[in-house]
């Protein structure tokens, strides 16, 4: 392999290896019985501000994340930066609803979304569907994590198809699973916490560096085309780009939390007080990710994609090679080793957390459920550590068999699919009014229309709403989520109507929802 | 009306200042825009940019102002 970038890789193998041997350390942090769920599951719900910070920014600020939005603003410009009026619609949402579902889990000893809806409505098929669409919804996202550490295998100069290519990832793929089985939702949140210093660090050295490399932001956004520069300004009769822009973050922003990861994350804090204060402070997070949209700027003025040395990489990885040729043009190899391995580290810590959010939903919400309803702490634990190895594994398949294009397609119908969990899960935080059989009706009236209307659309983000003369471009989640609503809202005093009359199923109380 | 407790659970009339945040966010026309630039940015990303922080400093104000 005579490309390959020793030094880069080095340190990058030996960062990679502090981390395993922390993510298995972890086993011992704040001990627990790992033979219980909740402690397996959710940390024991002791993370306290600071961890919780790090655990549910690691949630938000995933491989991929650093991998696709620089590569969207690379390919398609000012759309990328949706990210950041995505990131000041979400920490309101953590502040005010998250809050009132951390009080009620909290009470209940609610470990999913399932068990709330569960709890709330008294429906276990509504339950069921919210379950089944976590775990749908959060594989093609694992997969895309993996394939944040593939780019960066491959940026190291480990290329070429077959196995050789594959073993790093294997590797990586192997460590994620051992320490994971072991420790459980301790190991991200330690393995969060390096993982974030080292993002930051990289970031901020990549964001004063590389601009005065290129002779400044002037020089930067003036190379880049007058078209990508903004938002194309709608033409007649449509709102353009703008209701795609401000829909693309809304929808964005309602479903990250309702993806089981960051609940998981959520619920492993140890008070509401934490999930308030982490509202303010994780916006630190949020100027990373501007920031990052930017560098998709920078790579189009330093003319990476078009330098013959990073042509390989472009012809393999599309335009998810706009940063690591960045750092690779920019940085001598000691630091692209740093910034390389805070990638592929961010890759872990959200695969860990996700793979152990589905294994908790499956455990508690389809296994105890349906299949064996009186599991043992220990068989709980044990189920939900081998299912967690199986989606890891699921994906690990996905990722080296299957072409990266379909899990990019299969992740934007998970975020469709997501979403219309927000009547049962973000609305039943709040009110018991809807009827669960007129919300299971909405979620599958959603979840139908906004697969075919994706499909209809060849899998593009935006679908053009036409009212009259007029177009309304926006995102799919947020139109179907509607359509979800509004079936809800009809139905309801339908359902209500027709059923027997005794009172709603509802094992909390309103005081239940807050200190 | 300053440091008023607000009703367990219910609204409070500093939530309105999320109400502004999400508001100014969502309006593209308003910051769709290359002038006035910082340093060479565009408004329209220094602005957002900086949308995050005045974000950041209503969401701690609202923390403080309803804390129980």
């Amino acid at each position: 392999m005579p490309d390959v970038n020793w030094i880069a890789l080095g340190i990058f193998v030996v960062l990679f290896g502090c981390v395993a041997w922390l993510g298995f350390a972890a086993a011992r942090w704040r001990k627990g019985d790992l033979d219980q769920l909740h402690e397996w599951g959710l940390g024991g719900r002791r993370f306290g501000t600071l961890i919780t910070w790090f655990l549910v920014g690691g949630d938000v600020y995933t491989a991929y994340t650093f991998i696709a939005v620089p590569a969207l603003a690379f390919g398609a410009g000012a759309v990328a930066f949706f990210a950041v009026p995505y990131t000041i619609i979400i920490y309101p949402l953590l502040f005010l609803v998250f809050r009132r579902l951390w009080h009620v889990c909290h009470k209940h000893g609610y470990i999913t979304a399932g068990d709330f809806v569960r709890g709330r409505f008294g429906n276990r098929w509504l339950a069921l569907a919210v379950t089944v669409t976590g775990i749908v919804a959060t594989m093609p996202y694992i997969a895309l994590q993996l394939v944040g550490i593939q780019v960066v295998i491959g940026a190291l100069g480990i290329s070429g198809t077959g196995m050789g290519a594959d073993l790093p990832l294997l590797a990586a793929f192997v460590v994620l699973a051992a320490f994971t089985y072991s420790s459980g939702l301790r190991a991200p949140a330690s393995i969060a916490i390096v993982k974030d210093l080292l993002i930051y660090a990289t970031a901020l050295v990549a964001i004063i560096v590389i601009p005065i490399e290129l002779g400044g932001f002037g020089k930067i956004f003036a190379a880049v085309p007058a078209n990508k520069l903004l938002l194309a300004v709608p033409g007649p009769n449509t709102t353009g780009a703008y209701s795609g822009y401000a829909t693309l973050a809304l929808g964005s922003a309602l479903a990250l939390f309702l993806y089981p990861h960051s609940l998981t994350g959520i619920l492993s804090a140890s008070s509401g007080h934490a999930i308030r204060r982490n509202a303010a402070m994780l916006p630190a997070y949020s100027v990373v990710l501007g920031l990052l949209a930017l560098f998709g700027f920078f790579v189009i003025a330093a003319g990476v994609d078009k330098l013959p040395e990073y042509a390989a990489g472009f012809k393999q990885f599309g335009s998810n090679f706009a940063v690591p040729a960045l750092l690779l043009h920019s940085f001598p190899s000691w630091f692209v080793g740093i910034a390389f391995a805070a990638i592929g580290i961010g890759a872990l810590v959200p695969a860990a957390i996700m793979s152990i959010a589905a294994a908790n939903l499956y455990t508690r919400n389809i296994h105890r459920e349906f299949i064996n309803g009186n599991p043992t702490a220990k068989q709980e634990a044990q189920i939900a550590k081998r299912v967690s190895l199986i989606v890891k594994g699921g994906a690990l398949v996905f990722i080296l068999f299957v072409p990266t294009k379909y899990a990019i397609e299969l992740q934007l119908l998970g975020g469709i699919w997501i979403i219309q969990t927000l009547p049962p899960v973000m609305l039943g935080a709040y009110t018991r009014w809807f009827n669960s059989w007129a919300l299971l009706a909405g979620w599958a009236v959603g979840t139908f229309a906004g697969t075919t209307m994706a499909v209809a659309t060849n899998l593009t983000t935006t679908f053009p709403l036409v009212v009259g003369s007029h177009t309304f471009p926006g995102y799919t989640a947020v139109y179907t989520v509607m359509l979800n609503l509004a079936v809800a809202a009809v139905l309801t005093p339908v359902f209500n109507a027709m059923s027997s009359g005794r009172p709603p199923a509802d094992e909390t109380v309103a005081a239940d929802y807050h200190v | 009306m300053i440091g008023a407790q607000k009703k367990r659970g219910g609204w409070s009339w500093w939530y309105l200042l999320f109400v502004i945040q999400f508001a100014v966010a969502l309006w593209p026309p308003f910051y769709n825009r290359v002038e006035p630039t910082l340093i060479g940015i565009p408004f329209f990303y220094w602005f957002q940019l900086l949308w995050v922080i005045v974000s950041a400093v209503f969401t701690a104000i609202v923390y403080f102002a309803t804390s129980d």
